[in-house]
């Protein structure tokens, strides 16, 4: 996907602006934290849950060779393929290679980030397929050219009226004094749409929640039932998944589904759980004759060893954003990347560079709220800081601020003449607006006043000044 | 260090020791009165002298002997938030430095607090010797309320009333670095006539956040908006908090709404020192910003 993480303060702008988008962010905060909640506090080992989902993480990052290359034996055993992607390109050719081995033209597709990282739609479609995105916010976005704004509800930024309006726009074949009010209304057109899709389609690719080192098996999880349709009608299954999906046995999956519906939507589980081994055998009802898994690393293998390393212990389980003021207040376009809110800031970086994505780590209060419901225990806000030492090292924080900071610096390390200068400024300040109580404009904090006051300084020195005039009167206790 | 609170914290003189010896006892209190260095921060320095002579008076009715080092500026935390490791070692060195001396190092002010708890270290892991140094003064700091109930063991402050219906902001840092929750609010309970409401979102982030608030002046905006919303919705005439960061960027929103709400330390309340200075970001005499109080 093409970034634009580099223009993010303006894409910021026009967030904030977009009442669509605004009421949408609202409405989402709510539901999806208030469920999370509702559902950890029936399940007091969650906990413990969470330290186990590290540990299976922690070890599969320490030995990820080792398990990809079991995943990739047991896949072969059972007659599958497993294809290497370094970049997004490489994994693009993948894809188009075996659909253009099976004659293709037609392929449906299963929610996957990676897809969308990957661009593996424009890429479809300027090679003469056609791509059909089959989760209903997926498809909402494909057929609005948008990409997704959160990693499990694509379209959250979007209104049910906007949806309809793309919903009249784009099925022309359709009555067009047909309802379309209702989400209800919605969901039935888009299934009805769909339903010929399936059928036609002569290849199906998924993403996958898990890759499973032991059995060669993945694993997709969804609420709608699509994936299920995605993979068992056509002929041809692809998985494309990153390096860091694998788990070592059916067990660890297990124990990880059981933090990932609770922290993203506040199900206990999703309604579809689905493990693939394989392609279809002999005396098996259904499935696909052929089965490959495309497995990419675009950047992630870099991150092994450094501090953003811990980033890849991440499910796709959507709690850091649903929880963050920052993402709450902007959406997920404007970070510009795939993965929005804290864990795009934490595994941007990482990927596109510090260059590109400069704002993303910087744009964090560091209110640990994050940290602090990542069923994964990864320290969003420490891998954030990182990316902000590296930045500082390579002297890419604005030199404005490299400035001031600079000056502040200097006089903050020499205690005698800090408390001289903010002497003088805290009296001067304090004598001319202690009339006010706060500014309503001050020069050179344009940022803070723009939206807020500023309170005057309330004493008529420092606390330093007035605590040494106290005790010079004994009236302050110093050791008393 | 612990034996030491421990030991104060019996000695916490209170009428229920009666029938000792008053001088004995005041012999024994004095050695194992802890001696407490006051970190009083950047911000309460310049604007809010009020906080620390408010935590000054808390601390000392907690049985602690109270100083303030001469050469302490600011903890570090822009230059730390900005990536700049080695001017936060340097700063960090010389607050290890003139904070050594003392049993405890307390705060008023979770973040600044947890700066030197959690980020020294960090900062300076390049150096053991000087990490082993952070590390052991970060295991001496504490956030103000947290040190008076924690390690001070105390349970009421001195009588003191304010009357006001109060909503409490829990400010990240100190909450989510330093486990600050309970303690404010139990010291509050003891403050006659003060009511604590519950304030929706009480956890979520003002939008302050250091440099944030004016490097993403938007967000931070429409963050500090969605705050002073939720205060104005519960009807309290109070806001309290431990950090002044968040104070201000409050009472920043809430005077250019033109709200009445009062916003204020919490160790202001605590120490009934509400008579010294006018709420934040009011002037003095300004009606809605005097409010009787104090003892
Ligand atoms: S970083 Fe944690 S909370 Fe965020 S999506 Fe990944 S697993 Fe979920």
């Amino acid at each position: 996907m093409q970034s634009t993480s580099h223009t993010f303060k303006d894409n910021v702008k026009t967030a904030l602006a977009d009442e669509h988008l605004r009421k949408a962010l609202g409405n989402m905060k709510a539901g999806f934290q208030d469920k999370r909640a509702a559902t950890i506090a029936k399940l007091p080992e969650f906990e413990a849950l969470r330290d186990q989902g590290k540990a299976i993480k922690d070890d599969v990052l320490a030995n990820l060779d080792y398990y990809l290359e079991r995943f990739e034996d047991n896949v072969t055993r059972d007659g599958g393929h497993v294809h290497w992607a370094r970049t997004p390109q490489e994994a693009c050719e993948a894809i188009l290679g075996i659909c253009r081995d099976t004659g293709a033209r037609v392929a449906t597709k299963g929610k996957s980030m990676i897809a969308e990282e990957i661009g593996l739609n424009e890429y479809l479609e300027k090679h003469g397929m056609t791509p059909v995105e089959t989760d209903l916010g997926e498809y909402i976005i494909q057929l609005r050219h948008e990409a997704p704004s959160h990693i499990i509800a694509p379209a959250i930024h979007l209104s049910k009226e906007q949806v309809s309006d793309t919903f009249r726009r784009s099925h022309k074949h359709l009555s067009a004094d047909r309802p379309l009010d209702e989400p209800r209304d919605l969901t039935d057109e888009a299934r009805t749409v769909l339903r010929q899709q399936f059928v036609n389609a002569d290849v199906g690719i998924t993403g996958a929640n898990f890759l499973i080192a032991e059995t060669g098996s993945t694993v997709i999880v969804t609420n709608e039932g699509n994936g299920d349709l995605t993979q068992n009608l056509p002929r041809v299954h692809i998985v494309v998944a990153s390096i860091e999906k694998i788990v070592p046995t059916l067990e660890d999956s297990a124990a990880i589904l059981r933090l990932l519906a609770r922290s993203a939507t506040g199900q206990e589980y999703s309604v579809y759980t689905t493990y693939s081994t394989g392609p279809r055998r002999p005396d098996d009802l259904d499935g696909p004759d052929e089965f490959h898994v495309v497995i990419v690393d675009n950047g992630r293998s870099d991150l092994l060893g450094t501090e953003a390393a811990e980033a890849l212990r991440c499910i796709r389980c959507g709690a850091c954003m649903n929880h963050c003021p920052v993402y709450g207040a902007i959406g997920g376009h404007a970070y510009g990347w795939v993965v929005p809110g804290p864990i795009g800031a934490a595994l941007t970086p990482g990927i596109l560079g510090v260059e590109e994505a400069r704002d993303l780590p910087n744009a964090s209060t560091f209110c640990g709220k994050c940290e602090e419901v990542c069923p994964m225990k990864i320290p969003l806000p420490k891998i954030m800081h990182s990316w902000r030492i590296e930045e500082y090292d390579r002297g890419l924080t604005p030199p404005r601020q490299r400035f001031g900071l600079g000056v502040w610096s200097w006089v903050a390390t020499r205690p005698r003449l800090y408390n001289w200068l903010t002497g003088l400024a805290v009296r001067g300040g304090h004598m001319i607006g202690r009339r006010r109580g706060s500014w309503r404009w001050m020069p050179l904090a344009g940022g803070w006043t723009a939206y807020r006051d500023l309170p005057v300084p309330a004493g008529d020195g420092t606390f330093q000044q007035l605590y040494a005039r106290r005790r010079n009167r004994g009236t302050a206790g110093d050791g008393k | 260090m612990t034996d030491n609170a421990n030991a104060s914290s019996s000695s916490h003189v209170s009428p229920s020791s009666a029938g000792q010896d008053a001088a004995e006892q005041d012999a024994t209190a004095e050695k194992v009165r802890p001696s407490v260095a006051l970190f009083v921060t950047c911000l309460v320095d310049l604007f809010r002298p009020s906080v620390g002579f408010a935590a000054i008076d808390l601390l000392q009715q907690a049985g602690c002997r109270v100083a303030v080092p001469g050469a302490q500026t600011c903890c570090g935390q822009p230059a730390w938030n900005s990536g700049d490791v080695a001017t936060t070692a340097a700063m960090a060195k010389s607050v290890i430095a003139a904070f050594e001396p003392y049993d405890y190092v307390v705060v008023p002010s979770g973040s600044c607090a947890g700066m030197i708890r959690r980020h020294y270290p960090q900062a300076l892991r390049k150096d053991s010797r000087w990490e082993a140094r952070a590390h052991a003064l970060g295991e001496r700091t504490y956030e103000l309320t947290a040190f008076l109930v924690d390690v001070m063991d105390m349970k009421s402050v001195d009588p003191v009333d304010y009357q006001g219906r109060i909503a409490y902001h829990d400010s990240c840092s100190g909450l989510r670095e330093l486990g600050v929750k309970a303690q404010p609010r139990q010291l509050l309970e003891s403050v006659a006539g003060a009511e604590l409401v519950d304030l929706p979102g009480a956890e979520t982030c003002c939008g302050f956040g250091g440099t944030f608030c004016v490097k993403y002046p938007g967000i931070s905006g429409d963050m500090v908006t969605e705050k002073a919303n939720a205060i104005t919705g519960t009807g309290a005439d109070t806001v309290l908090a431990g950090d002044l960061g968040c104070l201000m960027n409050i009472a920043g929103k809430l005077n250019r709404d033109g709200s009445m709400v009062q916003v204020r330390h919490v160790a202001e309340v605590l120490a009934g020192a509400v008579g010294e200075a006018p709420p934040i970001g009011r002037a003095v005499g300004d009606r809605a910003g005097t409010r009787a109080g104090g003892r």
